[in-house]
């Protein structure tokens, strides 16, 4: 067991798989003679070389593509958005290729690639390096989406990630790379896309949240405890599409509230898909509205205003009262 | 049906005018009046020193992550100043010597690199495009801004600056290719700074030159000593007079090297050598030009002290003013998302002032 960084642990599983099959590329901009500009690929370059761990030019388009390229001809590319703002310079290769070829092809060839991003707010960055959009990816058919909140799960669903049969896009909030440590086993270990995690149990309210927002709803839960004797559920999404409704319903079904907190805008988000799925499938077990807690729907702003933007404990505290109130 | 070689005309120059040693070349030598000759300098010195105390302030914590522009100032303030105020510019994001010419404050970078949308409000009656950050987006505009003035007929033209980085991304060929296929008064400024943070030039592309990337969409493409300013000036006003009279863009490759940090988060002994770094420093673009002003009395020892004096009181009052800027409200981003705020968003707004109250973020 190590006590790894977010940063730390994805290397760590890039570095696995490197190693274990001699069919994982890792491309990108800077992610070798520099390590990656949040050093995810440090030391890489020197253990695997050139051809396993390759620097392109600035043109994410032809990353994305390329990466379609290679997983096409046998290989398992993990390629490197140097921030999800510049992802859609690579879009339509996403929405027009990656999510279809194992449709369109009707299976006989299929993407086992991966495309990671750091996203999300918190860091005191320029504008393009704070946005959270994981909608737009959960959004597209035939995409995988998934979201890691501490060292741990990252590297566990790197893993799964890189040897999934379809394409994933992992969405990596950088806020956390650095902001903590947990024990990584040392042995490899893979968690299944597609399963949330329950970070902590509760009876009276069910928190759902994902990625940085994770820590943000587990100090909630604590202060609801502690000012008010409320205890809280907290689910971690941990992958937005597909998405572990189960763990949501079961959990809705024992506290008959729910608050979802994510840090994208509100409209068309991840939380209106969670609330829908609550309101079809578990609207009886409801006692009071569903509330979200989010950004909202405006630009996000430069650093100097974010941190009134991002959505906070307290918020998420006020929103849960309101709920257990009605 | 011969296999034969189909002809280019071979239209790649190489421009350089004063040498690294401050050796004008005579026969070139625009001899430009004093006047402006001095302007040139006190612009450069003013970027260096601005760029000196804004990664000061990041060191301090008074700004965030700043991207200098140290060694760029000859590339930058060459270009713009072969411009009017009538003319635009679509610019990347490393152009703080254009700006200081174009006539933005010196406040300007610190609100920018400091957080504030405030540092991108363009100032009234300059012809800019405020900072773009996704590598090349903004090649696009220009040509756009460039069409309108085309279809206008208003004989101006728009300067569109990327780095060596930026010729590789797609929409810097679709910019290209419009440009030359609607034969638009762009003129592409190409500031070839050796890295795009870490990844060196050579890997960029294949091409012995960026300027001949303008070959391949059907129009002229000059490379200068991007430290030369005379250089600079005198490639940029030619591909200026150029567009303005209906002659089309034309690229232009300022061969320079950027001196210090990608960004202040960057630590480019991961990537380059010190030496290199070193012979690069003897050919700034700021040495070898006041060498030659001095020995052409544009300015002497006593002239510099002054100019350096005047920057230091703009410097202060810039830093000054920034500080005590209280305008920072979070409600702006719903002031600004549209011209007129849907419902929606104005009680999304409520909500959001209620929470800042709640948490004793406002009044
Ligand atoms: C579309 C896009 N991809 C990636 C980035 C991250 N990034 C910022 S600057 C930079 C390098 C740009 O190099 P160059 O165009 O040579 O300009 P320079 O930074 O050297 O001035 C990169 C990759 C970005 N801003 N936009």
């Amino acid at each position: 067991m190590a006590m790894l960084t977010m940063v730390k642990a994805l290397n760590l599983a890039l570095s696995e798989a490197l190693r274990e099959d001699a069919d994982v590329v890792l491309l990108g901009e800077d992610i070798g003679q520099d390590g990656g500009v949040f050093r995810v690929t440090e030391g890489l370059l020197e253990e695997f070389g050139h051809d396993r761990v390759i620097d392109t030019p600035v043109a994410e388009a032809a990353i994305a593509g390329a990466a379609v390229g290679m997983a096409l001809y046998g290989l398992r590319p993990v390629a490197e958005m140097q921030f999800s703002g510049f992802a859609y310079q690579a879009f339509h290769q996403v929405e027009g290729h990656v999510s279809r070829f194992r449709n369109r092809t009707r299976g006989r060839y299929s993407l086992p690639m991966v495309i990671r991003m750091p996203y999300g707010a918190g860091i005191r960055a320029i504008e393009h390096h704070s946005e959270s959009r994981e909608a737009y990816y959960a959004h597209t058919p035939g995409l995988k989406v998934v979201i890691p909140s501490t060292p741990r799960t990252a590297r566990a669903l790197l893993r799964a990630a890189i040897f999934d049969p379809d394409p994933v896009i992992f969405y990596e909030p950088k806020a956390v790379y650095r902001a903590m440590r947990e024990e990584v086993p040392d042995e490899p270990e893979a968690l299944p896309i597609g399963k949330a995690r329950i970070v902590r149990e509760g009876s009276d309210i069910t928190f759902v949240a994902y990625g940085a927002m994770v820590r943000a709803a587990e100090e909630a839960a604590d202060d609801l405890a502690d000012l008010d004797g409320v205890s809280a559920e907290v689910i971690d999404l941990l992958s937005i599409a597909p998405m572990d409704t189960a763990t949501i319903l079961n959990s809705v079904e024992k506290t008959g509230r729910l608050v979802v907190i994510h840090e994208a805008p509100r409209r068309c988000g991840v939380g209106a898909e969670v609330s829908a799925r609550v309101a079809e499938s578990g609207i009886e077990h409801l006692c009071a509205p569903i509330r979200r807690v989010t950004a909202y729907d405006v630009l996000f702003p430069y650093f100097a205003r974010e941190r009134a933007h991002l959505p906070s404990s307290d918020r998420i505290v006020g929103a849960a009262r309101e709920v257990l109130a009605f | 049906m011969p296999r034969k070689t189909v002809e280019i005309e071979p239209r790649v120059e190489y421009l350089s005018i004063l040498d690294e040693h401050g050796v004008v070349d005579a026969a070139l030598d625009p001899r430009l009046d004093g006047d402006l000759l001095a302007r040139m300098f006190r612009y450069m010195l003013a970027t260096r020193r601005l760029d000196e105390r804004l990664i000061n302030l990041q060191r301090q914590g008074r700004i965030g992550t700043y991207g200098p522009t140290r060694g760029q100032e000859a590339a930058q303030i060459g270009t713009a100043m072969s411009i009017g105020p009538e003319d635009w510019t679509a610019q990347a994001f490393r152009e703080m010597g254009m700006m200081l010419v174009r006539g933005w404050g010196m406040h300007m970078p610190m609100f920018f690199w400091g957080g504030h949308e405030e540092g991108n409000v363009v100032p009234e009656g300059v012809n800019d495009l405020p900072i773009a950050v996704p590598v090349s987006s903004q090649t696009l505009h220009g040509v756009g801004i460039a069409w309108a003035m085309k279809l206008r007929k208003t004989n101006n033209v728009c300067l569109t600056y990327l780095g060596d980085g930026g010729t590789s991304e797609g929409d810097f060929h679709e910019a290209m290719n419009f440009a030359g296929v609607y034969s638009l008064p762009v003129v592409f400024i190409v500031q070839n700074n050796q890295f795009a943070i870490s990844h060196p030039r050579r890997m960029q592309t294949r091409s012995k030159t960026l300027a001949q990337k303008a070959l391949a969409y059907g129009f002229n493409g000059i490379q200068v000593d991007g430290n030369d300013i005379l250089a600079v000036y005198v490639a940029a006003r030619e591909a200026v007079e150029k567009a303005r009279s209906g002659g089309g863009p034309t690229l232009i490759e300022c061969v320079t090297y950027r001196l210090s940090v990608h960004t202040t988060a960057d630590d480019p002994t991961k990537y380059r050598s010190e030496e290199e770094v070193r012979q690069w420093e003897k050919r700034d673009p700021l040495i070898r030009f006041k060498k030659y002003l001095m020995e052409r009395n544009v300015l002497d020892d006593a002239s510099v002290a002054g100019v350096e004096e005047d920057i230091r009181g703009q410097i202060k009052e810039a830093v000054d003013y920034y500080e005590a800027y209280e305008g920072v409200d979070p409600v702006d981003p719903f002031r600004y998302c549209l011209a007129e705020p849907s419902a929606e968003l104005v009680a999304q707004q409520r909500e959001f002032e209620a929470a800042m109250r709640a948490e004793g973020l406002m009044r």
